[in-house]
């Protein structure tokens, strides 16, 4: 599910909501829970956040960075377990981070250090992800690593994915799912081919744009420049 | 496809070199301190009186009466109270710069300074009756304005139940320190004969009256050090900010208030009996972190122990220099803290 809309429509306002960090009015549910009536820790046992910036604590490694993954399932111990140790290590292999694991985090590149962030959620062992515009700050080739791990995480875990993502074209390669939103309101939501229209793109995002639907029901766009 | 797994290791486990490292500098210190002072004892026979009192060892100590007195009564118990008070203020230190991800917070951040020192002015220009209490009233008094001085910082800046920013607490901290000050300094000068002695308060000192300051910061000590302790993984979660230390199943401004309740609970209990040393709460985590990473799991224990050491040792120091005269053990910690201090900004700033 690919969350899509112009600047300021309301998208990580959404996704804070999901992630508990904002508040909000009616119900989430997550699988068969309410959210209103799960505890806070064993929401975070259930949804797994990649923060759009996320904070990296001066000094700290990547092992010991994927390890905070770990803390939902932590109680007030006063060290990580083995297991907690084992999974940290393993998630890290599967996204070929081991080289890094002692390396300070601020020292990685963007590519890196998105990877990181992406293995403490995986860490956290939840099967919905929730990340916030993965591939900003990204250049091309790293925005398609990120969003192809993703994708192949997904169907190895069987995750429900819950993303938002300014670039159309991006979306249109990935999305199962599209929800437009708008001030704040959902507008649109369904697959790729009914929703990246060159009519919706052109009403929401006020640019025109041909787009060609694929075999396998991707989309791919191309942006028309305006003329003034 | 094989994958290896190569042995990750956690900078965040407390090792038992580590803990020894800290237990050893602690017992060094502390021999050092009670084998020190003014009347010199040899140092053969203190050590010969300290094996005897260790169970099962029977040695003939080779101590008169008054030189057991004076190890057993003088300085024991004030090398106790420096390792006591040094582990208050480094663990608290530790905690509110965790708390408040800043390296710059330490234990006087929110007032606790200025209210123990206007408790400790008033006690001592009022002359509270000795009658009143079993005890000392300064401490007292201190604990208390300190007490009252934090809390009035902390309710300011909730709301509605709703507690605010890191930022607006400490500004809530600092104008509550002024506004203390200013009352200090008021009922200072209105009882300028006092001087001296409120002067002397501030500087800080350790000074014991045999066994009864230990006693009184016993309980607290040992609240505060289990309270600090269980609070080390919150710690390392809130460093990655409120927000995503929330989608990680922490509650951060439940888990701030706490922390902050007991380590100011630690400093206000530590100045009471201490008066105001200053540095150590900064010095000391931020000497730990350099040596040993910065993960609270080993920067809270290490502080506790390497500043119960570090404060032993400034006492010895402080009643050895100008023998039989006392330095201010407040200026012995600022004197070796301050530059310190510096020496480890700057190699913060090249890095």
């Amino acid at each position: 599910m690919t969350i899509i809309g112009p600047n300021g429509a309301g998208k990580t306002t959404v996704l804070g909501s999901l992630a508990g960090t904002i508040p909000y009015h009616g119900t989430i549910d997550i699988g068969p829970h309410d959210r209103a009536g799960i505890g806070h820790r064993e929401r975070s046992r259930l949804l797994a956040v990649v923060p759009q910036h996320p904070v990296i604590p001066p000094g700290l490694s990547v092992f010991d960075y994927a390890l905070l993954g770990r803390s939902p399932h932590q109680g007030m111990r006063f060290s990580a377990s083995v297991d907690d140790h084992r999974q940290a290590a393993a998630v890290l292999d599967r996204l070929d981070l081991a080289d890094f694991a002692r390396r300070p985090v601020g020292s990685l590149s963007g590519g890196e250090r998105q990877r990181v962030v992406l293995a403490r959620a995986l860490v956290q062992n939840a099967p919905v992800l929730v990340l916030d515009e993965p591939t900003s700050f990204l250049d091309l080739g790293h925005q398609m690593d990120v969003l192809e791990l993703i994708a192949e995480l997904q169907a190895e875990r069987c995750l429900t994915v819950i993303c938002t993502l300014h670039d159309l074209t991006v979306a249109g390669q990935f999305a199962d799912r599209i929800a437009v939103m708008e001030s704040g309101r959902l507008v649109k939501d369904g697959t790729p081919e009914t929703i990246l229209t060159s009519e919706t793109i052109s009403r929401h995002w006020g640019v025109d744009v041909r787009t060609e639907v694929h075999d396998d029901a991707t989309v791919s766009i191309s942006v028309l420049r305006r003329t003034h | 496809m094989t994958t290896t797994h190569p042995p990750h290791r956690s900078d965040t486990r407390l090792g038992p070199l580590w803990l020894l490292a800290g237990i050893g500098a602690v017992l060094l210190a502390a021999l050092v301190g009670v084998t020190t002072g003014p009347v010199s004892i040899p140092i053969g026979h203190v050590f010969r009186e300290l094996l005897d009192r260790l169970p099962v060892v029977e040695l003939e100590s080779s101590l008169t009466a008054t030189e057991k007195a004076i190890v057993w009564d003088i300085r024991a118990p004030r090398v106790a109270l420096g390792l006591l008070v040094g582990a208050l203020l480094a663990g608290s230190g530790a905690a509110y710069q965790g708390v408040f991800r800043n390296p710059l917070a330490d234990p006087y951040l929110l007032g606790i300074a200025a209210g123990a020192g206007l408790g400790a002015t008033i006690a001592i220009v009022t002359e509270l009756p000795n009658a009143v209490t079993v005890i000392d009233p300064v401490p007292l008094a201190a604990f208390a304005g300190a007490l009252v001085a934090v809390t009035t910082a902390g309710t300011l800046s909730v709301r509605r139940g709703r507690a605010g920013s890191p930022a607006t607490l400490i500004l809530a901290g600092v104008a509550v320190a002024n506004f203390f000050t200013a009352i200090q300094t008021f009922v200072q000068q209105q009882n300028s004969e006092t001087l001296q002695q409120i002067f002397a308060w501030i500087l800080g000192r350790l000074s014991t009256a045999g066994w009864v300051e230990v006693r009184l910061l016993l309980p607290y000590a040992a609240l505060c050090t289990i309270g600090m302790l269980l609070s080390v993984g919150a710690l390392d979660v809130l460093a990655v900010g409120d927000e995503e230390a929330s989608t990680l199943g922490l509650r951060p401004r439940t888990v701030r208030r706490l922390v902050l309740v007991v380590a100011s609970l630690a400093a206000a209990a530590a100045v009471a009996v201490s008066g105001l040393i200053g540095f150590v709460g900064l010095v000391v985590p931020h000497a730990v972190r350099l040596v040993a990473g910065t993960s609270h799991r080993r920067v809270l224990p290490l502080s506790l122990l390497f500043g119960a050491a570090f404060l032993a040792l400034a006492d010895v120091a402080a009643r050895t220099i100008q023998a039989p005269a006392e330095l201010p053990i407040g200026v012995i910690t600022a004197f070796i803290g301050a530059p310190f201090f510096l020496v480890i900004l700057r190699r913060q700033l090249t890095s």
